[in-house]
């Protein structure tokens, strides 16, 4: 009587939380794969046009002078393994939101998080010849060499 | 397992259920999320779906809004009423029309003496209401029939009745000849006859739409007003400088077998621009003259001016009016933007029209261009930021900057033109004072052998004779102007003067599209309307002295000594 009375009070709610718990798995990992959400995890540029509002970007920066020798990470994400994930997920959480709900600038700006990003990143590779002439100043390497990631 | 304690049991279950609702509403985003994700893909692959088939004499936009549905969403809100600091005036709510220009800059209705831009002229709205303005200004009164066809070359989609009228001139001749011949056969009627046949033909007029950008097969910009095309073609075959627009040079040197077609030669980008080039632009279109944009000497101030000024029509020098006040023939210019456009850097740049007037914006996953055609101030970001990446609100203030130091400029020509027309004025007016008696007598002897005249109430009478008295003191006046070089010279100042000024204030920029070059115009104009006043103060003083005094037709007016 025990074991049916608690075999009649579990199975409901069990087997609604599994269903729910398989629905959510399953859609969203269908969502992932169909959204190219293994994409995010790696390097290719071709991923960060994934959603068109960076396609202009993205064909500026192949004609752009750096498409040799850096990537869109290369510049917009810091070089540590957990600083780059961290910035990359906070950027594709500001980005899908943008994307999803709308309602962004149809020219977008980078941040200033981003910006400093960018800034460390030139410095990064370009120290041998910059350091002497940032140093002690607050410099912007990019309000100069505005097209040197993406060629107008 | 405390199986009799119900309690636990009860806990377990509202969790469990808990859990369930939370995982329910995770796959209910994560489906969410994933429509919106398909959509955003489809919106990518599909731009267009072609519902409707749209041909040459579809001139109703709603059709092909069923094609380009984002588009014409963008073209109907051109009714909405927008403004800027200077552009649009304070109209208010859909309907209203647009405040009198006069109101804020009076010196327009003096420069307009005896024309009709001094009875209405309005700040300009939407292209929604270009036709319904231009039915209901008081320049184009029905009754009156002032107008000529020509008008609807620029607020009428009216290729249609070209096309037709052009077929019946000349069964055999080329299309391009036919719209020629049509253009010029539109020309030749009333405002309102021309209004009557292309409603027969259209079955509604409608303001200037889809048709007239686009090729309705492929949706590729394309010119269509043979007035653009035949005046784009003088500019090609002129020596002007145009290194704005490329494939005009590329034409030039080439070998020239066929005249520059801009649907053949220019580039996208080019017609970008040349499709707002089609209509705003200096032109002439009145009654007895088939529309044409005076561009054979080149796109400048000066250029059009030597054009005018070497055009003759009826034997005599052309002119658009006789100022009322200083009886000197004079010029009117329309809304120059292509041209002023031109002078400016951002024409030498490769910037369009369109870049900035219909920037580009995004939907979803597509990217159109706004047809909601209005000041580039209004969408800042999208206008401007792509190429100069601030903010809106500095942006805005870079070119109130510019447009504050215009108006500042504009307004001190203006003023000069004022002080020139007062002071050619007291020219004219003693020999106006001497020949009153004789004009008078003159317009009373006109009258008394016409029969109807003697039916007309004492009112019309004086009403008719005053506007002949008027007109043979003009003439009278007119006869000293030509005789005497002195007086002529004023006359020549103020016709120059004018045309810069109105040059400069009939374009809708204040000043943005080419600042430089408007401030040089400005400079000039005022330079003239000053060197005028000089003039006449040392005709008036009789330090110059003025031969047709003596030997005008009555004898010449006292000079005031000094």
């Amino acid at each position: 009587m025990k074991t049916n009375r608690g075999f009649s009070l579990l199975p409901v709610p069990l087997t609604l939380a599994a269903a729910a718990a398989g629905l959510a798995i399953g859609v969203g990992a269908y969502a992932f794969w169909y959204a190219k959400g293994s994409s995010y995890m790696g390097n290719d540029p071709a991923t960060c046009a994934n959603c068109h509002v960076m396609a202009a970007h993205y064909s500026g920066w192949q004609a752009a002078p750096h498409h040799d020798v850096a990537t869109c990470n290369d510049c917009h994400t810091p070089a540590g393994a957990i600083s780059k994930y961290t910035v990359k997920a906070l950027n594709g959480w500001h980005h899908s939101w943008a994307f999803t709900m709308g309602g962004y600038p149809d020219v977008i700006r980078a941040r200033p998080e981003s910006s400093a990003v960018v800034e460390a990143n030139c410095r990064r590779c370009h120290s041998d010849l910059v350091d002497s002439m940032t140093q002690g100043g607050n410099v912007s390497c990019v309000r100069c060499h505005a097209s040197v990631g993406h060629a107008r | 397992m405390s199986a009799s304690n119900p309690a636990p049991e009860k806990k377990r279950g509202l969790l469990v259920a808990l859990v369930a609702g939370v995982f329910l509403l995770v796959a209910l985003v994560a489906a969410a999320l994933l429509v919106n994700i398909a959509e955003r893909k489809q919106e990518a692959k599909n731009s267009t779906v072609r519902l409707a088939d749209v041909t040459e004499n579809d001139v109703d936009p709603a059709k092909w809004g069923t094609n380009w549905p984002r588009e014409y969403d963008g073209y109907k809100r051109t009714s909405e009423p927008s403004h800027t600091k200077y552009g649009g005036g304070y109209g208010g709510a859909e309907g209203v029309v647009p405040p009198q220009k006069a109101a804020r800059d009076p010196w327009l209705t003096r420069i307009f003496a005896g024309y009709l831009f001094a009875v209405d002229y309005r700040d300009r709205r939407g292209h929604a209401f270009m036709l319904f303005d231009q039915e209901n200004t008081k320049r184009n009164v029905q009754a009156e029939g002032k107008q000529s066809g020509n008008c609807m070359h620029c607020h009428a989609s009216i290729m249609p009745l070209y096309r037709k009228l052009g077929k019946d001139a000349a069964p055999q001749a080329s299309e391009a000849e036919q719209l020629q011949k049509g253009l010029e056969a539109v020309g030749a009627l009333g405002y309102w006859d021309a209004h009557k046949q292309l409603e027969q033909l259209t079955g509604k007029v409608h303001p200037v739409s889809c048709v007239d950008c686009h090729d309705p097969k492929s949706m590729e910009l394309r010119v269509t007003r043979p007035a653009f095309v035949a005046g784009i073609q003088k500019l090609a075959v002129s020596k002007a400088a145009v290194p704005h627009l490329p494939s005009i040079e590329r034409w030039r040197s080439g070998d020239r077998a066929r005249p520059y077609d801009p649907n053949v030669d220019a580039t996208r980008q080019e017609k970008r621009s040349y499709v707002c080039g089609q209509c705003h632009v200096e032109y002439f279109c009145g009654k007895g003259t088939t529309i044409f944009f005076p561009w054979a000497e080149g796109l400048r101030v000066e250029d059009m001016e030597k054009q005018y000024n070497s055009i003759e029509v009826k034997g005599a020098r052309f002119k658009d009016w006789t100022h009322a006040e200083t009886g000197m023939e004079v010029l009117k210019a329309q809304h120059p933007e292509f041209e002023m456009w031109s002078q400016g850097i951002h024409a030498r740049s490769g910037v369009a029209c369109a870049d900035c007037h219909m920037s580009y914006r995004r939907d979803g996953a597509q990217k159109i261009s706004e047809h909601w055609v209005r000041s580039p101030l209004l969408s800042a970001n999208r206008s401007c930021a792509s190429c100069h990446p601030y903010s809106d609100e500095e942006l805005k203030s870079r070119v109130e900057a510019i447009q504050d130091r215009h108006f500042a400029l504009m307004s001190r020509a203006g003023q000069a033109a004022i002080a020139m027309i007062d002071a050619i004025v007291a020219v004219r007016k003693p020999y106006d004072d001497q020949n009153r008696p004789a004009a008078a007598a003159k317009a009373k002897e006109t009258f008394e052998k016409n029969s109807d005249f003697a039916k007309l109430g004492k009112e019309d009478q004086d009403k008719k004779l005053a506007a002949e008295t008027k007109a043979n003191l003009l003439a009278a006046w007119r006869a000293v102007v030509d005789k005497d070089p002195a007086i002529k010279e004023l006359g020549e100042l103020q016709r120059a003067a004018q045309w810069r000024l109105d040059m400069v204030a009939a374009e809708n920029s204040m000043g943005f599209h080419a600042p430089q070059e408007m401030a040089r115009i400005l400079a000039e104009s005022i330079d003239l309307s000053r060197q005028a006043q000089v003039k006449a103060g040392e005709v008036l003083s009789g330090k110059v002295a003025v031969a047709g005094a003596a030997s005008a037709p009555t004898k010449g007016p006292k000079r005031m000594s000094p």
